[in-house]
């Protein structure tokens, strides 16, 4: 059912833990759904150059957060707010349809984390001018 | 990783040799029509009448009371659309409970888009069923009462004799599905009086592809496969002998050797709850303590999520299943587990594992051992599990 690199990083997930006074952080869906993700940045001179996450999920919830990390990873935050639910789905080498929303809420975490880092900074960056932090809630029931 | 230890028994289970051994001179050498007239004919209709025989003496039944159908689920659907249909003069109202197998609740489901109204009784924590309030959801339109014998995820075993009174006492039917009762717990049909109960061949070391029912003497019930005379005119189509010999001889070892099996997976499944609930912390167990299925486990390991679990588990050669949406392909969590008053995040961590004829003792040393470093490390990765630690 699942790819081998989604077993992969289900099984060797990357960058899992939390970042103490982190920069940026966001959390996405809900327990109820079965799935929660918790992601963490450090941000220097507008570059990701730590990234930490923590998830409550299936398989593919655990996977797709470690890839998201790996793919966001040294980049600027400019960078970071393009990653797409799509992007995280092909480094994967595909999901089944019944879990492509946990890609979208990859994207989400990512973005959460640095709506959140452009709060505490008092700036906007390009790309999230028009997020609102209530558009995290987890998509489930819409589907 | 060569280890494969297989503890999804309420699933399916491996076919004995001696089932298989009795099952093959069926398929290319007695390869008769049990209909036909002839000597092969006549043959195949010796072993499907040897085999009803031996069901219905399993089970103290009549061999005119033990009909073949090609699946336990089946069977349900005969037994629940035949009563509704053959009964609905008298009148249109169904009890069952929120946690039957689906194929009950969705014949329930569908009949209720055919007139007919549909009670889906509670059930306490345990998920034993509330007989009081059956009592009193019984009205002079109520021709069927179907509760489970013992339910397939949590083994919660419910008093079938007291429903079967209860339903002879208002003049109302009583089905059981007993799919996960037979070769679990002792069954005689007379005794506990129920008019049909049903039953499944690969849930009992058979083969699959075979289901079988009782329908006791009397009960008034529509034919379900028309189209010709097997089956007393009321399931048609040529019988599937070697699959039926297979569930004969699997249902006489199974009662047979019924004392034996549920010593052998009682121990067992009483190691493996000790094991997790003395080893690992934020578990319960789910079901009944006493009242259950010897070879059930089910547990809800909070802060984590089963389908992580059940891949944790394959990883390390260990089969199981859970009740987690991920798992089910719906959004929600088991239909069961939701009934016993779980809340969706703690349902979203359910595990379970059944127990067999072929589980050793070792086996059970190894999953404990595995799932305490597996818990550990989805735990490790939980955002939820981060707050109880911090004692938020």
């Amino acid at each position: 059912m699942y790819s081998e690199k989604v077993m992969e990083h289900f099984m060797n997930p990357r960058n899992v833990g939390e970042i103490e006074n982190a920069d940026g952080i966001g959390e996405v869906g809900n327990a109820k759904c079965g799935d929660i993700m918790k992601m963490y940045l450090k941000i220097e001179d507008g570059v990701i150059v730590d990234v930490k996450f923590k998830t409550f999920g299936c398989g593919s919830a655990i996977a797709t957060s470690s890839i998201a990390t790996e793919m966001i990873k040294g980049k600027t935050v400019e960078e970071a707010v393009k990653l797409t639910n799509r992007a995280v789905v092909e480094a994967l080498d595909g999901l089944p349809s019944q879990k492509i929303h946990c890609s979208v809420l990859a994207e989400q975490a990512v973005k959460a984390a640095l709506y959140d880092y452009a709060q505490k900074n008092n700036i906007t960056i390009e790309g999230l001018e028009n997020y609102k932090p209530s558009d995290d809630i987890h998509d489930h029931h819409e589907h | 990783m060569d280890k494969k230890i297989y503890l999804d028994y309420s699933a399916t289970t491996p076919m004995k040799k001696e089932v298989l051994d009795e099952m093959l001179p069926y398929f290319s050498e007695k390869f008769g029509n049990a209909s036909s007239i002839h000597s092969f004919g006549r043959e195949a209709k010796a072993a499907l009448d040897s085999s009803r025989d031996k069901i219905a003496k399993a089970i103290g039944a009549d061999s005119k009371e033990i009909f073949f159908t090609g699946s336990g689920s089946e069977a349900d659907n005969w037994a629940i659309k035949g009563v509704a249909f053959a009964n609905r003069d008298k009148g249109n109202h169904i009890i069952t409970s929120k946690i039957e197998h689906h194929a009950v609740l969705h014949v329930c489901q569908y009949l209720e888009k055919h007139g007919f109204e549909v009670t889906y009784l509670d059930v306490d924590e345990y998920g034993m069923v509330d007989l009081d309030q059956l009592k009193e959801s019984i009205t002079d339109k109520t021709i069927l009462i179907t509760i489970m014998f013992v339910n397939n995820e949590i083994g919660t075993i419910q008093p079938i004799k007291e429903i079967a009174d209860i339903a002879k006492k208002n003049n109302v039917y009583f089905h059981t599905d007993a799919v996960q009762a037979l070769g679990n717990v002792p069954i005689n049909v007379k005794d506990l009086e129920v008019d049909l109960m049903n039953f499944s061949s690969h849930k009992i070391y058979g083969p699959k592809g075979v289901g079988g029912i009782y329908i006791r003497k009397g009960v008034k019930i529509d034919p379900f496969i028309h189209g010709g005379a097997q089956e007393r005119k009321r399931r048609a189509g040529t019988e599937n002998i070697a699959g039926i010999v297979g569930f004969a001889k699997a249902t006489e070892l199974a009662v047979e050797n019924l004392d034996s099996h549920i010593k052998h997976v009682k121990a067992l499944r009483d190691k493996l709850i000790k094991g997790v609930l003395d080893n690992i912390d934020h578990v319960r167990l789910n079901g009944h303590p006493e009242k259950r299925h010897p070879g059930n486990v089910n547990f809800c390991f909070e802060y984590i999520e089963g389908e992580a679990l059940l891949l944790s588990l394959d990883m390390v050669g260990i089969a199981g299943s859970s009740g987690s949406a991920c798992t089910s392909g719906s959004l929600d969590p088991s239909h069961v587990l939701m009934a016993i008053g779980l809340p969706h995040e703690i349902a979203h961590g359910s595990l379970r594992l059944t127990i067999g004829d072929f589980t050793t003792e070792e086996d059970i040393d190894y999953v404990i051992e595995q799932l305490i470093k597996i818990v550990d490390r989805l735990r490790q990765m939980s955002p939820l599990y981060e707050k109880v630690k911090g004692g938020q």
